[in-house]
């Protein structure tokens, strides 16, 4: 246990701040898992792999001598296309079975993405530098990367726009009309199975935008997959389907979260303290749900 | 039928005695066949019999096999000096510590986890559905990542198991594992062949069909939920605890919480050979490990590559598994009885 945290109050603030940039990232992962839980009724175990892979798309440009900050762009691209050829392949065979078939499918999925890029990049940890510089905040005593910043930026702008196209575009209505009620949206005349595929390509390409900030703020490595699959997972059961607000607010909570137990408990137990806090999140609203008898359905 | 089924039960007894001189260089495939059968069938209880389908059985296997190792090794010796000397040659178990150790560390693998599981099966077993699984994986992810800081069971550099004593032939190493694996499956068939044949199993498969009915009922459907995770507990523990002595080598995440891949070979398994029968987890561990020995080596590093394929494959065109074939094309020899006028008219309507 280390007490340094109460002791020198600017570790508590760089804490802070870089939990809330690192949870605008997981927010916005978070935001493309509770997109297609909603539409599509799938909880995607390979959602932190398409994650990584993104990030490796960055890091390679990073490698060919483009600046990793157009992976950005270059990014989603690709991965919106990698999530239509997943979708077309596997996921449209599991839509509409049960929930655990999709989990198992997606962790199927999982495995291979995660093998395959450990093929094909290797298991060394990478980062694709930036070259972004640092801000010093209160004397230099908080020490910000550039590139957290831009990256936060960069998420919240992707963010704003997806909500904006959801709201405005003939798909992003299709899309909503189909989560609400996918049959009567194909009596309507939607065609489900299109927007089906849209939505998991949204997914992905979203993946991909993180994927690449991740590259250029933190590192990448191809087994690192799972643990965003998880924060995601958690930040939508916290927050809610179809709650933006909450989306962003328990992100940024679980980023605040994950630095201190970083700080207090030691790196080495930073990821099992996120799965832990999963367990405990999982339970909570166990009993807090048995109270009200609202789980029977 | 009786008759057969004994000829059938007494032939695999034979055999299973006989295979490791029958097949003496297999006696370690072998051994891990009779882990992953124990595995598929304790899953079984909870995915196949109960609906509850569990990433988290991998939690009682892991705990067994360090709980075994550390106790045998710190009845006789200092565990944290055991564990900084990564293995060398130190301390030495001579035969009589050795299989004191492996006993007395058997019974504790065996116990620990059940009572782990009586004790979160109140917060855990409350979760429904996806909840359950995304909650049981995380469960096992984190008791691996945990343990993999832990410094007294060697933290990330792993923790080496005690050698096997000088006793005797080459062979007895093998031998002593491969008869010591196929007696826990047969105590953990026997001990599940017996439960299915009461009312418990009736009930498990109630709560599988409909929870809130059998609650209705007047079923305490949780006591019966732990109890059957308890039963699971206690033969993953068990199988976890031997697997630990035949490794010989226990690393945190890669060997003894190894969700990547037992974890998931107990699911993929038990839904290979059939969910919710009693010898579609011994087929399909049978069938998968054949399998898998045959043509692992063939994708020379690209098994797990070859493994997710498998799985999604697996999944997607034959989720009924083996035993859900054989029922479906032979309905009789299962005991249901197909009304021919019935099934006249499904082959007119076809």
């Amino acid at each position: 246990m280390d007490f340094l945290v109460f002791q020198y109050p600017m570790i508590t603030v760089q804490a802070c701040l870089d939990g809330i940039l690192l949870g605008v990232l997981f927010a916005l992962i978070a935001y493309g898992m509770a997109l297609q839980w909603g539409v599509m009724n799938i909880i995607n175990i390979a959602q932190g792999d398409l994650v990584i892979l993104g990030g490796y798309i960055a890091y390679f440009m990073y490698l060919y001598g483009i600046h990793p900050a157009w992976g950005v762009i270059v990014a989603p691209v690709i991965m919106y296309f990698v999530g239509i050829a997943i979708y077309k392949l596997v996921i449209n065979k599991v839509v509409d079975r049960d929930l655990f078939i999709s989990i198992l499918a997606t962790f199927g999925i999982s495995i291979l993405f995660m093998q395959l890029m450990n093929f094909a990049f290797g298991a060394d940890v990478v980062l694709a530098n930036s070259g972004y510089g640092t801000t010093m905040l209160f004397d230099s005593n908080v020490v910000l990367p550039n590139s957290k910043i831009f990256s936060a930026f960069i998420s919240i702008l992707f963010a704003v726009c997806l909500v904006i196209y959801m709201k405005k575009s003939k798909l992003g209505r299709a899309i909503r009309a189909t989560a609400q009620n996918a049959r009567a949206a194909k009596i309507l005349g939607v065609d489900t199975e299109k927007v089906y595929a849209a939505t998991f390509g949204i997914n992905a390409a979203l993946c991909g935008v993180a994927g690449a900030l991740i590259s250029i703020t933190f590192t990448i490595h191809p087994y690192m997959g799972l643990p965003y699959t998880i924060r995601s997972f958690m930040i939508v059961i916290v927050a809610g389907l179809g709650n933006l607000p909450g989306v962003a607010m328990s992100g940024m909570g679980l980023g605040v979260f994950e630095e201190f137990a970083d700080y207090i408990l030691g790196t080495e137990f930073r990821i099992g303290s996120v799965f832990l806090l999963l367990v405990l999140i999982l339970v909570y609203r166990r009993f807090k749900l048995s109270r009200k008898r609202e789980y029977l359905k | 039928m009786n008759k057969n089924n004994l000829i059938l039960y007494i032939s695999i007894l034979i055999f299973g005695l006989a295979a490791p001189y029958v097949f003496p260089a297999f006696k370690v495939q072998l051994s891990i066949l009779c882990i992953l059968i124990v595995l598929a069938i304790t899953w079984n209880i909870q995915g196949g019999e109960m609906g509850y389908n569990t990433f988290g059985n991998i939690l009682f296997y892991g705990l067994g096999m360090y709980l075994c190792a550390s106790v045998q090794v710190g009845m006789f010796f200092p565990l944290a000096e055991w564990t900084e000397s990564g293995g060398e040659k130190t301390f030495v178990h001579t035969p009589t510590q050795f299989f004191q150790g492996m006993a007395v560390g058997l019974v504790v693998a065996a116990v620990v986890p059940t009572i782990v599981a009586g004790l979160i099966g109140y917060s855990i077993l409350g979760l429904r559905g996806h909840y359950f699984a995304i909650c049981t994986l995380g469960l096992g992810v984190a008791a691996g990542e945990i343990s993999g800081g832990i410094e007294i069971i060697g933290a990330g550099q792993g923790f080496t198991t005690p050698p096997f004593p000088n006793v005797g032939s080459l062979e007895a190493r093998g031998e002593f594992f491969y008869f010591l694996s196929f007696l826990v499956l047969i105590l953990t068939f026997l001990a599940v062949k017996a439960i299915y044949s009461t009312r418990f199993k009736l009930i498990l498969n109630a709560i599988r069909d409909n929870e809130d009915k059998a609650e209705a009922m007047g079923i305490e459907t949780m006591k019966y939920k732990i109890i059957g995770w308890m039963i699971s507990a206690f033969f993953c523990g068990l199988a976890g605890g031997i697997m630990g002595g035949l490794v010989g080598y226990i690393d945190s995440t890669d060997v003894a919480f190894d969700g990547r891949e037992m974890g998931v070979f107990m699911v993929l398994m038990a839904i290979l050979g059939g969910k919710g029968t009693l010898w579609g987890p011994v087929i399909g561990a049978t069938v998968f490990h054949i399998f898998k020995e045959g043509f692992w080596t063939f994708f020379l590093g690209w098994q797990y590559v070859a493994l997710g394929v498998l799985i999604v494959v697996i999944v997607i065109y034959f989720p009924e598994g083996i035993m859900g074939w054989l029922r479906e094309k032979y309905p009789e020899r299962f005991g249901e009885v197909v009304d021919e006028a019935d099934r006249k008219a499904q082959v007119e309507i076809k």
